[in-house]
C-alpha cells in the first residue's frame, strides 16, 4: 500500500463549508434546515447528531471524509492509496453543456476530491478493514474508469492481505461522458470480486442516499452482509424514473432501504449511531472465524 | 427483396422504387427498358455504398434497431442445429425476452442464449420489447452453471434496449440479478462468446456478455444508457438523443478503437436484414474461429485471460496511473 495516511484528509478550507446544497445552510453552518422535513436546527446540535435529523430521522448524505471518521478508530490513521488518479477523458466527451473539464475543476476545489470515490485502510474496533467511500458530490458519485480502477485495485488489496472490505455506496450509477469504458467497470470489480469470494475474503456493502444504476447492478449488490441506512434510496431504476416510463404512480416506499428489506435484497438498517459498533460486531465474527481457521 | 423504411433510406427506396415497377413487367420488358433497369440497379448499389458507407451514430442507432433486423431466434434457426429450448429460471418463471438453450453448432454441442425481442405486436409484447426481468437474468444463469457443468462454450447474443424499468423487476431484485451474473461469468469455468447483433442497452446488455471475446455485428451499437436516457439524465430532455449517441461513442467502430471488443462482423450492405443468411453465416464463421483460439487454452489460462481483460478496461483512461505491480 502506498501513500501517506496524513494527507488523506481532506484540506481545511473544507471544514465548515456545507457542501450539501439541499441542506440549506446559513452562513457559518449557525443553523441548519433538514433537507426533508424542513425543521430549522443548531449546526452544532446538526453536527451532533452525525447529520441525521432529530425530527423525522432523516440521514443527510454525508462526504467521504465524515464517513470515513465515523467508522474507523479515532486513534487509528486512514491510509489512503490511488488518491491522485484521474480520468484523461477517454472518450474526449463533446457536451452539449459547457465543457465538463472546467466544472470537474470546480468540484475538485469546492469537495477537495479529485474523484468520487476514497479509498484505503483503516482500522474500526481494532481490527483492519479496507475502505471505499463513495461521495455523491462528486459528479453524482458516476464510476468511471478511474472509480472502477480504485475499487477494484482495493478489492484485490483486501483479497491478498485477507484484510474484510467494506463498501459505503453512494453512486447514480456509471459516468455516461466515459460511456462503455463506465460500463465495463461494472464487470471490472465484479470479476475482482469474484476472486475475493473464491478467496473466503469478507465483503460489507454499506447502502446509503442514493445508490442507483451500474453501481446498484455491480458491486453493490455482492455483498456477502448488506446494511443500509434508514430511507437510502436504492434501485436499480429510481422510482421517478419508473413513473415516468411506466406512467404509474408508485407506493411511497418502493426504492427505499426499507422496502429492500421487506423484499429480502438486504441483512439490515441500522441507523447511523449503532453503524460502526453494528459493522464492528461483524468484523469480529469474521475475525474469529479466520483466528479459528489458522 | 431489399427494404428501405429510414428515413435516411428516402433516395434508395425511391430508386428501388423504380427498380421494381421495371422488375413487375417480367419478360414483357422492352430493350430501353432493360438498359434502364440496369442503370437504376447500378444507381441503387453505388448510393447504398455510398449511404451505409458514411453512416452516421443516430443512423447506426436506426438501423441497429430495425424492425426486420434478424433477431436472436434467427440466428439460433439460421446458425444451429437441434435446438433444444431450456425454459424458466426455477425460481420464479420464465422470461420470454431470453432464448436459450443448448444447440448443435457445427456439430459441437454448445449452450446458445439471446435478448429476443419479438416481431409482431403479440410477440413484443411478450417478450417485453426485449427488456429482460430479473427471471431472464436468473434464466441465464441456470444456464451458465449448466454450460459449466457439461464443459459447453456459451454464446450469448445481445440485443437489448436496457433491462426492464418497473416496479416488479425492482421488487424481484434486477439489480441482483445482473450483478451476480457479471460476477459468475467473470470466472466460468468455460468459454464464453458474445456478439452483439442490434442493440446492446447498459447494464441490461452487459448482464449476459461478460466474455472472453465480444464481437460486434457492423451497425450494432453498445451502450452505457440508451441515447435518450443519456440525453435525458445529462442534458434533462431525451430530444438530444442523437448528440448523446454521438458523445458516447457507442458503434462497432468507437468500440474496437477504444479496444473494448476484439472485432467487428461485416454485416450485407444496407445492412443485417437485407440477408438474414448472410449475415448468420459471419457470425457463425466468427464464433467457430474464435472458440478454436479460446480451446486452445487450459481453463486457468482462459480465466486468467478474462480477468485480465476486464482488469485493463479503463487503465489507459486514467491520468497519473502509477506502473507497477499490483499486489
Amino acid at each position: 500500500m502506498s501513500d501517506d495516511g496524513k494527507q488523506a484528509t481532506m484540506p481545511a478550507s473544507m471544514n465548515g463549508a456545507h457542501p450539501d446544497a439541499a441542506m440549506r445552510s446559513l452562513p457559518d453552518n449557525l443553523a441548519v434546515k433538514c433537507p426533508k422535513c424542513r425543521e430549522l436546527l443548531l449546526g452544532k446540535d446538526w453536527e451532533r447528531n452525525l447529520k441525521v435529523c432529530p425530527k423525522c430521522g432523516h440521514h443527510a448524505q454525508l462526504t467521504a471524509q465524515e464517513r470515513i471518521d465515523l467508522l474507523i478508530d479515532e486513534e487509528s490513521d486512514f491510509e489512503q492509496i490511488d488518491r491522485d488518479l484521474v480520468s484523461n477523458d477517454p472518450l474526449k466527451f463533446v457536451s452539449l453543456s459547457g465543457t465538463d473539464r472546467s466544472k470537474l475543476d470546480g468540484l475538485a476545489d469546492s469537495t477537495g476530491l479529485k474523484e468520487s470515490v476514497v479509498v484505503g485502510s483503516g482500522i474500526i474496533d481494532g481490527l483492519p478493514v479496507m475502505l471505499v467511500i463513495m461521495d455523491f458530490r462528486f459528479l453524482g458519485g458516476s464510476m468511471g474508469a478511474v472509480v472502477g480502477e480504485k475499487i477494484t485495485h482495493a478489492i484485490e488489496i483486501a483479497t491478498y492481505e485477507r484484510i474484510p472490505l467494506l463498501i459505503a455506496t453512494a453512486s447514480g450509477g456509471a459516468r455516461m461522458q466515459e460511456g462503455v469504458i463506465a460500463l465495463m467497470q461494472m464487470a471490472k470489480t465484479s470479476a475482482a470480486l469474484a476472486r475475493m469470494a473464491e478467496a473466503g475474503v469478507p465483503y460489507i456493502v454499506l447502502l446509503t442516499d442514493p445508490t442507483t444504476g451500474g453501481v446498484t447492478a455491480s458491486f453493490a449488490m455482492l455483498g456477502d452482509v448488506t446494511i443500509a441506512e434508514p430511507g437510502a434510496l436504492v434501485a436499480f431504476t429510481g422510482p421517478r424514473v419508473i413513473e415516468q416510463s411506466m406512467h404509474i404512480k408508485l407506493p411511497k416506499d418502493v426504492g427505499y432501504a426499507e422496502y429492500l428489506l421487506a423484499h429480502g435484497m438486504i441483512d439490515g438498517i441500522v441507523h447511523r449511531r449503532a453503524l460502526k459498533a453494528t459493522i464492528a460486531r461483524l468484523l469480529h465474527l469474521y475475525d474469529d472465524a479466520e483466528k479459528a481457521m489458522n | 427483396m431489399l427494404a428501405f423504411d429510414l428515413d435516411f433510406e428516402k433516395r434508395l427506396a425511391d430508386v428501388d422504387k423504380r427498380i421494381q415497377g421495371l422488375q413487375k413487367k417480367g419478360s414483357k420488358l422492352k430493350g430501353d427498358e432493360r438498359v434502364k433497369l440496369n442503370e437504376y440497379q447500378q444507381e441503387l448499389e453505388t448510393l447504398m455504398r455510398e449511404v451505409y458507407g458514411n453512416l452516421t451514430t443516430w443512423q447506426t442507432v436506426q438501423v441497429a434497431r430495425h424492425p426486420k433486423r434478424p433477431y436472436t431466434s434467427d440466428f439460433i434457426d439460421l446458425m444451429c442445429e437441434n435446438f433444444f429450448e431450456l425454459r424458466g429460471d426455477r425460481r420464479y418463471g420464465d422470461d420470454r425476452a431470453i432464448l436459450g438453450g443448448l444447440a448443435s453448432l457445427d456439430g459441437e454441442t454448445v449452450v446458445i442464449l439471446g435478448n429476443q425481442k419479438g416481431r409482431d405486436t403479440k410477440e413484443r409484447m411478450e417478450c417485453n420489447f426485449g427488456m429482460s426481468h430479473p427471471e431472464g437474468y436468473r434464466k441465464v444463469l441456470r444456464l451458465l452453471r449448466h454450460a459449466e457443468r457439461f464443459h459447453l462454450p456459451v454464446i450469448t447474443l445481445v440485443d437489448i434496449p436496457g433491462a426492464s424499468p418497473g416496479l416488479e423487476d425492482e421488487q424481484r431484485g434486477i439489480a441482483q440479478a445482473i450483478a451476480e451474473n457479471l460476477m459468475v461469468m467473470s470466472a466460468l469455468r468455460t468459454p464464453i462468446i458474445t456478439v452483439v447483433i442490434g442493440e446492446g442497452g447498459s447494464g441490461g446488455a452487459l448482464g449476459i456478455s461478460v466474455a472472453d471475446r465480444i464481437l460486434m455485428l457492423e451497425h450494432s451499437i453498445y451502450t452505457v444508457a440508451s441515447p435518450e436516457a443519456a440525453a435525458a439524465i445529462m442534458w434533462r430532455d431525451s430530444a438530444y438523443a442523437a448528440s448523446a449517441a454521438e458523445a458516447m461513442k457507442i458503434t462497432a467502430k468507437d468500440l474496437k478503437q477504444l479496444r473494448l471488443i476484439e472485432e467487428i462482423i461485416p454485416e450485407p450492405l444496407g445492412g443485417a436484414h437485407q440477408d438474414k443468411a448472410e449475415v448468420a453465416a459471419s457470425v457463425k464463421s466468427a464464433i467457430l474461429r474464435h472458440l478454436a483460439e479460446l480451446r486452445r487454452k487450459s481453463t486457468e489460462d482462459l480465466l486468467e485471460c478474462r480477468y485480465q481483460r476486464y482488469r485493463d478496461i479503463g487503465r489507459s483512461a486514467i491520468a497519473n496511473l502509477p506502473v507497477g505491480a499490483l499486489p
